[in-house]
This record gives C-alpha cells, structure tokens and sequence, in this order.
C-alpha cells in the first residue's frame, strides 16, 4: 500500500497502531469509521499496513510475544466495527497461498500455532486454523475441503513427535502428500524431529515459519 | 537440614526403613557431589540427576494412569528406576504425579489429566485460561487471601464453590462478628468444608505416600534434588492467573499494578518457599521457568518486569541458606548476561535449549549448571548418539571445569526408550567419574 496519499491522520492511525499506542489509536479508529464515514475497506487497510511494520519490527528484533498478541488484539478491535460497515459485494483480498494449522492429537497447547497464525496472516497468507488436539482424520478432511499449499503442525510436548509422525504418514497413505508441504514447530522440534516425522522443514518461531511460506509460494520477502 | 557449607548433617529421614552403612555412605557422597556443585568446589564425579514426570510408567510397563492413581504401584516403578540407574539425586518423583485422585476430589479445573480429560497414555497438561481479570489486580494487590477465598479458589478448585458466600473477614468485629458468620451455616457453604476435607484427607493420603517413598529411597542411599518445588513471581501471575496472553498485554496496559503485584507476590513466596523447604528438611529449591526464554519478550521487557522480582526472591531464598535451582526452559542464551547478576557459587542453573557451552562461558564462575541433553535425542535418538552427546558436554564443559549436573534438557521425557536412559547414566561414569 503506498504512503504517498495518505492524510495525517491515516498516517497517524498506523503509527500509533504500530507503536501499540492503543489507548489513541482505537478512538480515531472508531471515530474514522463511525463518525467520518471513512471507507472501512481503507480503514482496513491501514491496519494492515500497520500490522507490516510490526512483523517487521518483530522480524528484526524489537517487537516479541506481547506486541504481537497486542497488535492482534487492536486488528480484531477495529476490524469488528469495521466489517460490518462493508458494503456487500466487496471481494475477498488476493493473498499469497493456503496454509493449514493446527495442533496434533493428544497435546492441547495453542499459543505458539496462533502467533504462527497471525505471523502469516499479516504476512499476506490466507491461515486456516483447525485448533488444538487434532485427529488424524480431521487434518485430511480439512486438507481436501481447504487445499492448502502448506500444512503446519504444531506442538509442545514430546508425544507430538509420534502424533506428527503418524499424521504425516497418514498425508501418504491417502495420496495427499504430494499436494503440498509440510512444515512443524513447537517447544521441543528440531532437526531430529524433522527427519523423525518426515516433515519438509521445521521452524523454531513465527518468522521462521513465514519464510518457510514464502520460500515455497516463491514470495519475495 | 542439609547446608550448602555442609554443614547440618547430610543425611534425610529413612522413617521405618533401615539403612545400611553402606547406603549411609553412599547417600552422603552423592548429596556432598550436589552441593560441591553447587558451591562451585570439584567434586569426585561428574554428578548424574533422576526427573521425571511420565518416564517411570513407560519404564515399568504401567498405564500414566496408573502412575497418578496406583499409589503403590507408582511408589514401585519410581523406586525400581532409582535402584536401577543409582542417580545421584532424584526428584521426588512420586509427589510429582500420583496427585490423581487428590485433584479428582478437589475438582481441580486447571489440569487435564490421565483419566481426567486425556487418555489413559497421555501426560497432564496445564489449561493456560485467565482466572483472575484486569480489572482484579486491584482486589488481589488489596487483600490477596480475600482474594483467594471469595474469588480465585472457586474457580480454580470445584471443591471451594461455596466460598464465595463466605463473609469478607477485615472488618468484622464484636456484634458485626456474630452476625458476620452466619454465612458458614449456609448448605453450600458446608457442602463445601465437607469436599475440601475430602480433597485434604487424599492429600494427607498422597503427601504420605511421598513422605514413605523418600524415606525408601533414602534407606537405599539415594537423595532428592530438591525438596520444594517455587515459582517465579512474573510466572506465577502469569500462569496461574492472568493467563499467557492476558499477561503479555498486561505489559502495556496495566504496567503499574502488575509491577506492584509481582514485588508482592515475590514477599509471599520467598516466605513460603522457605518454610517448605524447611519443613521438607531440604536445602535445593527446583523453580522451572517458563516465560524467561529469549523469544517471549524484549530484553527491555525481561529486565523491567521478569528480572527484578525473580532476583530479589533468590537473594531471599539464599539468605534463608537454601539453593536456588531455576529450570530456564527454551533457548535463554540472550539472558545469561542478565542473570548472571547473582553470588557465587550459591546456585544451580539448568538450562534446557539454551546450549551448555555458552551458558558454561558466561556462567561458570557463578552457578553450577544441569542439563541438557535434547528431549528429540533422548526419544529418537540411539544409544551412540545418546552416547556421542554426553561426551561432547563433558568435554565441552565438565572437563574444563564446568559444575555440571548432567540431565535431560529437562529430566527424561516420557517416551523415552529405557536404553537411552542407560546410555546416559552409562556413558557419565563412562566419561566422568
């Protein structure tokens, strides 16, 4: 999204949504939104923008767990007075690809999957997430109804090395696994982990997981 | 009990049990190779420690079930292990997990467990849930125990509906008084003294089955790490209260209180860290670490928020003669500049990602270190490999003077192949001692 038009005020919108100035940034929001009858496609859209600055900074260093989950909580704040004002009709923004999340049966840990999820969400990915303690057979289904370009599975505790294991296995088994790739994460996976359960690649956090996606999706960084 | 100088006496409590004087020998040459360690001083071995939650189950061919319900049966698999792999400190593995049917009765919401909410084979798991809001810091800094009774107890514990119809206690007095405690009379209220007496008698139950189990264990020569388990302030609020997120956005939204709340609760659980510790008659304090890693916030944040309480709550508890021994779970590498702040040779840190030979360069002339052989090695890994990766952290770090307590990066996961376990304890005396 270009910068060169934007008015002060949207550019100061961004700003204090990108600073986690929250306490400012959600009132012009909702003013802008409510009360100037901004566009709430634009409104959105400088969110988005904002939420770029953040995986940046975070990609760099100086952004960690709390500003994410914040930034997520102010994106979700506007976006709920916003999509309601959407005029029907409006078409879904184009995004870099498909990818599927979710826990692996018999462990219920979702903290890091969901910053994963954000992580690709502002990164222009299009995030299906399926949860926590999932079945084998719920991956499949949500993988032929979703058709992702790639499954992540995530999990904390050591059992997830099996539980992945057997899920991948289950990708092969019902002729699925050349359709995409598959990448883990989680407290306790690395490369051992990696080459236990067949996966394609594993990360050790958000934006390790975000590279991993755009290497695949040929998206440059 | 037991001082890190080595003074008052090394040997624990053996109850019933004989113990030879052979195993009163062995006993006291390992509890003098831990505190060595700790002191910073060589000791004769390369010291080898026993933790784990689950492993004693898979090891003795029993359900997880079994082992959080099966008071003798755990008590067995948990004693065969340490007579099999003669650690020289184990964790006090029975208080660790046969805590099922105390939970059951207390109705505990915030654990799923082995025949509780997961099967039979899978290991308990924390429900990471908000259960004190924002808006409740201010009652919680007000009065923490009204706090407890009326609101936080309720809810984390089935057992205590009820104590929400309890009378606010500061206040009461003379003719208020009388008429201030009729509430106890109320039906739910007696409902629920009588589940928390329930709950308390499995408790008593539970905590005498620990009590018989070190004493066995003691007999036979082996003796705990650490007699109490703590907390750090910043993850006892988080984990136990606010919850994972509501914490991290506390740290914009709620700075002040939540500073105030961390300086309190670091008052209140040195005071009750050292009592435990005294009770159990044991110096090491096991404190595992769960919000400290380099990923989860800014080095700003660890050393504004998580830092100051956690230190201030270790010079008590050293103060008090006790050995702090932090479990910096992940990756901490990032932080080992900032927690090196700390006296010599007072200490035992073990680290579970963070790798042991940098912590060792930083760190070794400060605390001893424990760990960490990786959870994917111990589980997929060979007994070579398992082996191969001894060897390296005694080259690496025991061998150029480094106080290490070998274990797991954080004792042995549950999967693990009990020749792996062998592996480890094998290729130690192997190597060092």
């Amino acid at each position: 999204m270009s910068t060169d038009n934007w008015t002060d005020e949207e550019r100061q919108l961004v700003h204090w949504l990108a600073d986690m100035n929250e306490d400012d940034a959600l009132p012009l929001a909702r003013a802008m939104l409510l009360e100037r009858g901004i566009d709430p496609m634009r409104v959105l859209d400088l969110c988005r923008a904002a939420m770029d600055i953040v995986g940046q900074r975070f990609e760099e260093g100086e952004y960690f767990l709390p500003e994410l989950v914040l930034a997520g909580e102010m994106l979700d704040t506007i976006g709920a007075v916003a999509k309601p004002l959407i005029k029907a009709g409006g078409g879904a923004a184009a995004t870099h690809g498909r990818v599927l999340i979710g826990t692996v049966h018999g462990d219920l840990h979702d903290i890091g999957k969901n910053i994963v999820s954000f992580m690709l969400d502002i990164n222009g990915f299009e995030v299906r997430d399926i949860g926590i303690d999932v079945p084998v057979q719920k991956f499949i289904d949500e993988i032929k109804a979703f058709k992702p370009a790639v499954v992540g599975l995530s999990g904390f505790l050591t059992l997830a090395f099996d539980s992945m294991k057997e899920t991948i296995a289950a990708f092969d088994d019902a002729g699925l696994r050349k359709d995409f790739k598959v990448m883990v994460g989680g407290g306790q996976i690395d490369e051992t982990v990696r080459a236990y359960t067949g996966a394609d690649a594993f990360g050790v956090n958000a934006v390790e997981a975000v590279g991993l996606c755009r290497g695949w999706m040929g998206v440059a960084a | 009990m037991p001082r890190l100088d080595g003074g008052g006496g090394m040997t624990a409590g053996t109850g019933p049990y004989p113990q030879s004087e052979a195993a009163k020998a062995a006993y006291d040459a390992r509890m003098a190779r831990i505190l060595a360690c700790a002191r910073l001083e060589q000791p004769d071995r390369m010291p080898v420690a026993m933790q784990s939650f689950f492993w004693p189950a898979t090891y003795g061919g029993i359900s997880y079930k079994d082992l959080m319900y099966d008071y003798e049966a755990c008590k067995r698999v948990c004693l065969d292990a340490v007579l099999d792999f003669e650690p020289d400190a184990v964790f006090p593995l029975v208080m660790g997990t046969a805590a099922g049917r105390a939970l059951e009765k207390l109705d505990f919401k915030q654990l799923q467990w082995p025949g509780h909410g997961v099967g039979d084979m899978q290991p308990f798991q924390y429900l990471d849930r908000e259960y004190m809001s924002a808006e409740e810091y201010d009652d919680f800094l007000f009065d923490p125990t009204g706090f407890y009774i009326h609101k936080y107890l309720p809810r984390v514990g089935g057992a205590f509906e009820g104590f929400d119809k309890l009378p606010v206690f500061p206040g009461l007095h003379y003719f208020r008084l009388v008429a201030g405690i009729r509430n106890f009379a109320l039906p739910e209220v007696r409902a629920s003294f009588e589940r928390i007496v329930a709950a308390a008698e499995e408790s008593a139950a539970l905590f005498g089955h620990h009590v018989d189990w070190t004493q066995r264990v003691a007999a036979a020569g082996f003796p705990l790490v650490n007699g109490v388990n703590s907390v750090s302030p910043y993850d006892f609020i988080a984990d136990y209260f606010r919850g994972a997120t509501g914490m991290m956005k506390d740290l914009y939204r709620h700075r002040d209180k939540l500073k105030l709340v961390l300086d309190k609760a670091a008052v209140f659980l040195t005071r009750m860290t050292i009592t435990n510790a005294k009770a159990a008659n044991h110096p090491i304090v096991f404190i595992p670490i769960h919000w400290a890693p380099d990923a989860f916030m800014s080095p700003k944040q660890f050393e504004e928020f998580w830092w100051p309480p956690f230190r201030r709550m270790m010079l008590g508890l050293i103060e008090a003669d006790l050995v702090p021994m932090p479990l910096w779970e992940s990756d901490c590498t990032k932080r080992l500049e900032v927690i090196k702040d700390i006296p010599a040779g007072k200490c035992i840190y073990w680290f579970e990602r963070t790798d042991m030979v940098k912590a060792f360069e930083v760190l070794g002339d400060r605390v001893a270190l424990r760990g960490n052989l990786s959870p994917s090695l111990l589980t997929t890994g060979t007994p070579d490999e398992i082996d191969a990766a001894v060897k390296r952290l005694v080259d690496e770090v025991w061998r150029k003077g480094g106080k290490l307590i070998l274990d797991g990066a954080f004792g042995i996961p549950d999967e693990t192949p009990t020749p792996n376990v062998r592996a480890m304890f094998d290729a130690a005396r192997k190597y060092a001692g």
